[in-house]
């Protein structure tokens, strides 16, 4: 299924993947720099780049496929358009998080941890941001957001929705 | 005359929308044809107050807070005029919370411009390296361990020992690794040391390598903060482009470079052999100790794996020297520790102190109790794998063995507080769900215990023969105390026991307080 919308990132293309792996294939235990770059590049870890990146790095594929899955940071397939991180630790529960989550979970219809159908949008708990002293917080594409309260996750959900 | 205004790039004011109100101050400006010039500094850590605004005067900087994008045009009538406004907080060093505190490691962060080196010199800055440097590698050693200095990650192991065992071992290479993977709830400290004096983490590493004859360095940064990821790229550029790393580190035979790795969402790569493993490449699964990587470390060599705090306060010790910090401090606990208030707190932020202050000083005198203004009821300290202490456990001192004697810890100095509504078996869960998410799988007792510590707590909560799964829930405890390979698994048990302790009545079906509060 084609999104209804541009993605931000390259469509995977194992000449650019190669070239990618090329760039830090030289650097000390570069595992986890390769596969940071691959994704951010294609916005997943293509499932081709595991034993290109097995090849370069004289490793086996079960080995690039741990990394890969040990990870919570990479991901099988491309997140939605918009990704919500909700901060779900301690001090974020302290200030009122658990009601949050629920709240943004209800509005979107999913729990965390899921895309929307459409795709808009990928709800995800993180743990910490090191925001704990301006809990609750929440991470919107990389944009950081604190005091996070009902009225803010409302608008968040509407700003993703448009 | 231009007028020097002063707003964080800290990610802390950045998340309460700093960004914005610089950019309406020079809109405002613009507009009203007031020349003006802003420094983008870290932050004090007065989080509350943030974003907080300041600029120079002749009397120093005056401070306004929280300022929001709508006080903009105001803001700048009053500090064109230096008259009154509702935000006016006076000068920012007068502040009594700033005031009452020792900045020994925080005395630049959110003063200088974290991309100058110049600003850093100019604060004192590479003072430490310059004397480390007239002093060579056996008086640095002297140094750090007369100071006390103890690991600031939470293990609390004696800085100056670990650097000497690293300097006594024989090996063609070196590492220097900076644990930057501050994962604990409630801790920010590291976060706001790179995003705001990112030079003081370089010479602190610095000087540890030419301690110990280290020619590489890594920090290891979580994924979780660009910011300082972005800060402390930014940094060891401009330090390499003067020559404090590189080739040469202020002395032509010695060369020390540094390189930032970015971690990928694993809470127990902060643990230092799974750190270790992760900046090999692998998964972060724990190694067993011995060997310790101060022998057998990154790649299998020597290797000083430290906090970010810890390298931070060692500028610091070498340029006032060893006894000017232990002066510092109770007990064995020397010097200060910069302790973070956070959760549901009224005053929240980062409180640098000497050791010896206590917990209920902390959370109600310097905190002000809770933001939602109900009744503290619990406090975690250290982290998820902290205790939890209860109002009758607030005459505990801030300080590593106080704390052990008392079943908790101090880990990274930060404490969460909350209020009564909170419910102390669903903590205990977490805390065993969080080690069952986060838990690398070697060892049994972490990975399989904390699964059924969830399921036995869940019983617990459910009514099924409380006395039996309590039972249960401490037996799983000791083991994954005793048996597990490294913190995870094995301080896990801190924050349940602590809960099952402490705040037994919430153990069980349908807890009746919470019913009478509603």
């Amino acid at each position: 299924m084609t999104p209804p919308y541009e993605s931000r990132y390259e469509p995977w293309d194992p000449a650019r993947g190669s070239e990618i792996i090329a760039e830090h294939a030289k650097r000390e235990g570069a595992t986890l720099v390769i596969l940071h770059a691959l994704q951010e590049a294609f916005g997943h870890i293509p499932e081709p780049a595991i034993p290109m990146v097995a090849s370069a790095l004289n490793l086996s594929r079960a080995e690039v496929y741990g990394v890969f899955t040990f990870y919570h940071d990479f991901r099988a397939k491309p997140a939605g358009r918009h990704v919500l991180k909700l901060c779900r630790a301690e001090a974020c529960q302290a200030a009122g998080g658990d009601a949050l989550a629920a709240r943004a979970e209800q509005k979107l219809g999913i729990a965390l941890g899921n895309t929307t159908a459409d795709e808009r949008l990928t709800l995800e708990p993180i743990y910490c941001l090191g925001l704990c002293a301006t809990a609750p917080s929440a991470m919107l594409d990389g944009r950081l957001i604190g005091r996070l309260n009902e009225a803010r996750i409302d608008a968040i959900v509407a700003e993703t929705q448009r | 005359m231009t007028l020097r205004l002063y707003v964080p790039r800290d990610a802390g004011a950045v998340a309460v929308g700093a960004d914005e109100v610089a950019l309406a101050l020079e809109q405002a400006a613009a507009k009203r044809s007031i020349a003006i010039e802003i420094i983008r500094t870290g932050s004090r850590g007065l989080y509350w107050l943030e974003p907080m605004v300041e600029f120079a005067t002749p009397a120093g900087r005056v401070a306004f807070g929280p300022v929001t994008v709508a006080d903009a045009p105001a803001l700048l009538e009053a500090m064109t005029a230096d008259g009154a406004h509702p935000l006016r907080l006076g000068l920012a060093d007068e502040i009594p919370w700033l005031k009452r505190q020792t900045r020994l490691t925080f005395a630049r962060c959110g003063v200088i411009d974290p991309r100058s080196l110049d600003d850093y010199r100019a604060h004192g800055g590479y003072k430490g390296l310059k004397r480390a440097l007239s002093l060579g590698p056996d008086t640095i050693l002297a140094e750090v361990t007369a100071s006390g200095l103890r690991g600031r990650g939470g293990a609390g192991f004696p800085t100056g020992i670990k650097w000497k065992t690293v300097a006594q071992a024989m090996a063609d290479r070196k590492y220097i690794v900076c644990n930057a993977d501050e994962g604990d709830s409630g801790t920010f400290a590291d976060r706001m040391i790179m995003e705001g004096d990112p030079f003081l983490v370089i010479e602190g590493m610095t000087i540890a390598a030419i301690a110990v004859g280290a020619s590489k360095g890594y920090i290891y940064i979580r994924s979780e903060y660009p910011h300082a990821v972005e800060a402390m790229n930014a940094a060891i550029s401009a330090a390499r482009r003067a020559g404090y790393l590189g080739r040469r580190t202020g002395d032509a035979t010695r060369s020390f470079d540094l390189e930032v790795r970015v971690g990928a969402g694993a809470y127990v790569c902060g643990e230092e052999t799974s750190l270790l493993e992760s900046l090999e490449g692998r998964r972060g699964i724990v190694r067993a100790k011995p060997p310790l990587p101060a022998h057998h470390g990154l790649f299998g060599k020597p290797t000083v794996i430290n906090n970010v705090l810890s390298f931070a306060a060692v500028p610091f010790v070498l340029t006032e020297g060893a006894k000017a910090y232990a002066d510092f401090g109770m007990g064995r606990s020397r010097g200060t520790m910069p302790i973070q208030l956070a959760g549901n707190i009224r005053r929240g932020g980062l409180f640098e102190t000497a050791f010896g202050v206590t917990l209920g000083e902390l959370v109600d005198e310097i905190g002000g109790g809770t933001l939602s203004g109900r009744p503290v009821r619990a406090v975690q300290v250290g982290g998820p794998l902290g205790a939890y202490f209860p109002r009758a456990l607030f005459d505990t001192p801030f300080d590593y063995e106080a704390f052990a004697a008392r079943d908790g810890l101090i880990g990274h100095g930060g404490i969460v507080v909350f209020d009564d509504s909170v419910d102390m078996a669903k903590q205990a869960r977490f805390a065993m769900e969080f080690c069952a998410i986060e838990s690398c799988g070697k060892c049994t007792p972490c990975r399989i215990g904390s699964t059924r510590g969830v399921e036995t707590i869940d019983k617990i909560v459910r009514g099924e023969r409380v006395a039996e799964n309590r039972a249960v829930v401490e037996d799983l405890c000791n083991t994954m105390k005793l048996g597990s390979l490294c913190a995870l698994g094995g301080f896990t048990p801190y924050p349940v026991m602590s809960a099952l302790k402490h705040f037994s009545e919430d153990f069980g079906p349908a807890p009746t307080r919470l019913q009478a509060a509603e």
